[in-house]
């Protein structure tokens, strides 16, 4: 009940995401000025809380989704399966999330 | 017999009858979402993103051109008809709901032409 609702709020916030990618290819498309600006920009605090809130939203609305799928498949909907799952996906997205972002954040430099 | 009620027969504001393909798209967008995502997430993290000249290269490079084509249509088709599903459930009232859809295949469409413009834009300045 309380993931399914989250799945929607993270897919919305994602729709928002989509046009922070898309503002991205723009940029690169209008040159390397631009593209200076919008890499400044999105390593700027504002913008890198909210890289990690997509972040965060894709790596939960990624496993929940392949749970939907599972079931739209007609796996894993029984009671007890789905609330299994339904624990594992929160536990995988947390960890997935820190891997992710330790991965594209801090083990590199030039990382935004 | 017929289970809709006089009602809904007179005011012919039955299902559209595209349910299921709403239904089918949605699946199958993110099926194909789930390996190109993870694509996308792999490459940035090898790609030194402040680096103009590297990461437009890396745009305009024949496969990875057409996966971003791909992933950007595929985001906005997955994107629109979720956010549409938010939309017909939560926005009330006939006229509010309509301009809410509309408004949201408007986004979409735009924000789905806007990427694949940039991709064409960096490709043929990279290329040439």
């Amino acid at each position: 009940m309380v993931l399914s609702i989250l799945h929607r709020m993270t897919g919305l916030v994602l729709a928002l995401g989509l046009c922070a990618l898309v503002y991205w290819l723009l940029s690169a498309a209008a040159g390397e000025r631009s593209y200076g600006q919008a890499a400044g920009l999105l390593s700027g605090w504002p913008l890198r809380a909210l890289l990690y809130a997509w972040l965060a939203s894709f790596c939960y609305h990624f496993l929940n989704g392949l749970r939907h799928l599972a079931w739209d498949a007609g796996f894993g909907l029984e009671r007890t399966h789905a609330r299994r799952s339904g624990r594992l996906v929160v536990v995988l997205a947390v960890v997935a999330f820190l891997i992710a972002a330790w991965v594209l954040f801090f083990s590199r430099a030039g990382a935004p | 017999m017929s289970l809709r009620s006089p009602l809904a027969v007179v005011l012919g504001r039955g299902a559209a009858g595209e349910g299921a393909a709403h239904w089918w798209a949605q699946r199958a967008s993110a099926l194909a979402l789930v390996p190109l995502t993870l694509w996308f997430l792999l490459a940035l993290s090898r790609l030194p993103l402040d680096d103009f000249v590297a990461v437009t290269l890396w745009m305009s490079n024949g496969a990875n051109a057409l996966w971003l084509a791909l992933l950007v249509v595929l985001l906005c088709l997955h994107s629109r008809l979720g956010v549409q599903v938010v939309i017909e459930d939560y926005v009330h009232g006939v006229g509010s709901k309509f301009t809410a859809l509309l408004l949201n295949n408007a986004a979409h469409l735009l924000l789905a032409a806007a990427g694949l413009y940039a991709l064409m834009r960096v490709a043929i300045r990279t290329q040439a």
